[in-house]
C-alpha cells in the first residue's frame, strides 16, 4: 500500500490515512521472521539475541511503517503500544519458562508417597523418600509466624489509619519502611542472637519468630492502604449514631476493608512461606518427622530444596526431589492466593439489588 | 420528646483557622429551621457543632456554649458519644454501610450500641423505616444490601438509620443536594411528618426548599474568602423570604450579591 493511493481515498479533513487492522500482527510476524534470518545469517547461538532482535524490529519497524502512511503522532501511539507489548513478552517469558520446567521437572517423583513420607534414614543419593517432615514444618513455622505477624500487622495499621498524629505515627511509618527492608538473613541474625544468649537449640519456633517480624512490615502497609480506601463518611455516619469510635472501627470499619485485608495477609503469607535463610539458622533442617515446632530441630519446604541440591552430590534423585519440593511450595502459595481471592470476593461490599 | 437547642457565642475553629465566629440563636423543639448562605460561610459547621461532630475533623474545636434543654453539651464531663445518641445527624451523600443489610443498617445504631433485646429489634426497625417512608419499597428485601437502592432510597434509608436510635433532634446537611426533584420531595414531605417528633435543623442551598420545609430561616454569610462565617440574621421563613431585615439577606435570596 502507497502513501499516494491511501492519500488519494481521503474526503474529509477527519479522516487520515491508517494501517489497516492487521497490519500489527503483520510486523510481528514480519519482524519474528527477520530476527532468525539475522540470527542464523549471523550464527548466533542465543535464542535470548534472536528474540531481542526481532523485539527491536518490530519497535522500529512499527515506528518507521506507522510514520510513512500515518504521520508521526499515530506512529508515537503504535510505538508506544509496542512497547507495551514486548515489555510484557519480556515478563512472561521467564515467568512462564519457570512454571513450565519446574512441573515438567516436579511431577516425576510428586505423588502421594512423597507427601506422606519423610526422608528419614534415606540417604540423599538415594530414590525414595519424601518431603512430608518439610510440609508439616512449612506448615507450622508460617502458621504460627502469621498467627503473631498478622494481628500485629493489623493493629499498627489501625493505630496509624485512625488514631496516629504526629510524632509518634511518622516514627512509626518510618521503622516499618525501615522494617520492609530488612534482608531475610537479618532477621534470622537477630533471633539467633537471642537465642545463643539463651542457650538454646534450634526450633521451629524460632523460624517462626522471624518470619512474624518479615511479615509484619508488608501486612501493615497493605493494610493501611485498605483502610485509607474506606470512606470518611462510613466513620461519619456511624460515629453520628453515636457509636463509640472503637466499634466503629470493629464493626464499620474492618468489615468493610476485610476483603483487601485478607487479601495482603495472604501476600505476606506467600512472601514468607519461600523464605530460606532464617531457617536455616534457627531451624536447622531435620530429615526425621517433627511435629512440635516448639522443641528440636525441623525441616521446611525451601529448606529441604536446598539441602536435596547441596547435599545430593549429583545424584539424580536427590534433584528429582528438589523440584517435586518446589513444585509443592509454588502450589501451596497458589492456593494460598486462591483461598484469599475467594475470601476478598465473598467478603466484598455487596452492590447486587 | 424533642428538645430545644440555645447557643451562645458560639467559635469553631479548624486548627488555627477561625471558621465561624460568635454564633447565637434559639431553636424550638418541634420545628424546623433551616441555615442558608454561601458555600464555605460555616453552615455546616455549625450544624455539627451541635451534635459535636466538628471535633472529629482532626484540628477542630469549639469555643461557647450549646444547651440541650439547659444542659451545655460542651460542659465539662460531658461525653461526645452519649450527646450524638441524642442529636443524630444525616449527611449530604446518601451512606449506607456496604457491608450490611437493609435491616442491619437501620437497626445499626441499636447493634453497634449494644443496647437492644432481639425481639425489639424487628418492630423498631418496621418503625423507623415506616416513618422514613421507605417500608413498603423495602419490605420485600430486608436482607438485600442497602447499596442496592436508588440514590433517593438510600437517603431515607440514612434516614431511617438515624431516626431509629430515638434521638430528640435531627440535624440535616444538604440532604437532598445529591437526589433527583422526586426523591427531594419525598425528603421534604418526610422532613413535614419527622417534626411532629424531632426539632429538626436542615442545611440547604436549595432557598426553595428553604422555603418550603422550614419555619425558621437562619442566614449565614462571610465578609471575604479566608474570613470566618457569620450568622446574619434568624427569623420566621416567611419574613425572611418576604421582609427580611438586613440589607444582605434580601440581596442573597433575590440573587443580588457579591
Amino acid at each position: 500500500m502507497s502513501t499516494a493511493a491511501v492519500a488519494g481515498k481521503r474526503t474529509s479533513t477527519l479522516q487520515g490515512a491508517s494501517l489497516p487492522k492487521w497490519s500489527p500482527y503483520a510486523i510481528v510476524g514480519g519482524s519474528i521472521v527477520l530476527g532468525v534470518a539475522i540470527g542464523l545469517a549471523a550464527g548466533l547461538d542465543s535464542k535470548v539475541q534472536w528474540g531481542l532482535i526481532a523485539g527491536l524490529l518490530y519497535v522500529f519497524g512499527t515506528y518507521g511503517i506507522a510514520a510513512r502512511v500515518e504521520g508521526s503522532r499515530q506512529a508515537k501511539d503504535r510505538v508506544a503500544t509496542s512497547l507495551v507489548w514486548v515489555a510484557f513478552v519480556i515478563a512472561v517469558v521467564p515467568l512462564v519458562s519457570l512454571i513450565w520446567v519446574t512441573i515438567s521437572r516436579g511431577v516425576k517423583v510428586l505423588d502421594v508417597y512423597f507427601l506422606t513420607h519423610s526422608m528419614g534414614v534415606v540417604a540423599d543419593s538415594q530414590p525414595g523418600g519424601g518431603a512430608y517432615a518439610a510440609i508439616i514444618g512449612s506448615l507450622e513455622q508460617v502458621g504460627l509466624a502469621t498467627l503473631i505477624g498478622a494481628p500485629i500487622g493489623i493493629l499498627t495499621a489501625v493505630y496509624l489509619v485512625e488514631y496516629g498524629r504526629g510524632r509518634l505515627a511518622k516514627s512509626v511509618t518510618f521503622f516499618v519502611d525501615v522494617m520492609t527492608g530488612i534482608p531475610s538473613i537479618v532477621a534470622g541474625l537477630f533471633i539467633l542472637s537471642i537465642m545463643l544468649i539463651f542457650n538454646m537449640e534450634p526450633f521451629g519456633f524460632a523460624g517462626s519468630l522471624a518470619l512474624a517480624i518479615l511479615m509484619m512490615p508488608v501486612v501493615v502497609r497493605s493494610t493501611e492502604e485498605m483502610l485509607k480506601l474506606v470512606p470518611n463518611e462510613l466513620r461519619e455516619a456511624s460515629l453520628a449514631l453515636g457509636v463509640p469510635k472503637w466499634r466503629t472501627i470493629l464493626k464499620v470499619v474492618l468489615p468493610t476493608s476485610i476483603g483487601g485485608i485478607t487479601t495482603g495477609v495472604m501476600l505476606a503469607v506467600a512472601r514468607i512461606a519461600g523464605e530460606t535463610a532464617p531457617v536455616l539458622l534457627l531451624v536447622f533442617g531435620n530429615p526425621f518427622i517433627n511435629n512440635n515446632p516448639f522443641e528440636g530441630a525441623q525441616s521446611s519446604l525451601p529448606l529441604f530444596i536446598y539441602q536435596q541440591y547441596a547435599n545430593s552430590a549429583g545424584a539424580n534423585a536427590a534433584y528429582d526431589r528438589a523440584w517435586a519440593a518446589s513444585l509443592t511450595l509454588i502450589a501451596f502459595v497458589m492456593i494460598l492466593n486462591l483461598v484469599a481471592r475467594g475470601i476478598a470476593r465473598w467478603k466484598a461490599p455487596k452492590t447486587g439489588r | 420528646m424533642s428538645k430545644r437547642i440555645d447557643v451562645s457565642g458560639l467559635t469553631a475553629y479548624y486548627g488555627s483557622h477561625k471558621a465561624i465566629d460568635d454564633i447565637s440563636m434559639n431553636i424550638e423543639p418541634r420545628t424546623v429551621t433551616a441555615f442558608i448562605g454561601p458555600s464555605g460561610c460555616g453552615k455546616s459547621t455549625f450544624l455539627r457543632t451541635l451534635n459535636r461532630m466538628h471535633e472529629v475533623t482532626p484540628g477542630g474545636r469549639v469555643e461557647g456554649k450549646v444547651l440541650l434543654d439547659d444542659e451545655n453539651l460542651y460542659g465539662a464531663g460531658i461525653d461526645p458519644v452519649s450527646v450524638r445518641r441524642e442529636v443524630g445527624m444525616v449527611f449530604q451523600r446518601p451512606n449506607p454501610f456496604p457491608t450490611m443489610s437493609i435491616f442491619d443498617n437501620v437497626a445499626a445504631g441499636l447493634k453497634l450500641n449494644g443496647n437492644f433485646k432481639k425481639s425489639e429489634l424487628g418492630d423498631v426497625v418496621e418503625k423507623s423505616l415506616k416513618g422514613a417512608n421507605l417500608w413498603n419499597e423495602v419490605k420485600d428485601r430486608l436482607n438485600k444490601p442497602g447499596s442496592g437502592l436508588s440514590g433517593g432510597q438510600q437517603q431515607r434509608l440514612c434516614i431511617a438509620r438515624a431516626i431509629a436510635v430515638e434521638p430528640k433532634v435531627l440535624l440535616m446537611d444538604e440532604p437532598c443536594s445529591a437526589l433527583d426533584p422526586i426523591s427531594t420531595l419525598a425528603i421534604e414531605d418526610l422532613i413535614g411528618e419527622l417534626k411532629e417528633r424531632f426539632t429538626i435543623v436542615i442545611v440547604t442551598h436549595n432557598m426553595q426548599q428553604a422555603a418550603r420545609v422550614s419555619d425558621r430561616t437562619a442566614f449565614f454569610n462571610l465578609a471575604a474568602v479566608g474570613q470566618p462565617g457569620k450568622l446574619i440574621e434568624i427569623d420566621d421563613t416567611e419574613r425572611i423570604f418576604s421582609n427580611p431585615s438586613v440589607q444582605a439577606t434580601e440581596d442573597y435570596i433575590s440573587g443580588r450579591f457579591g
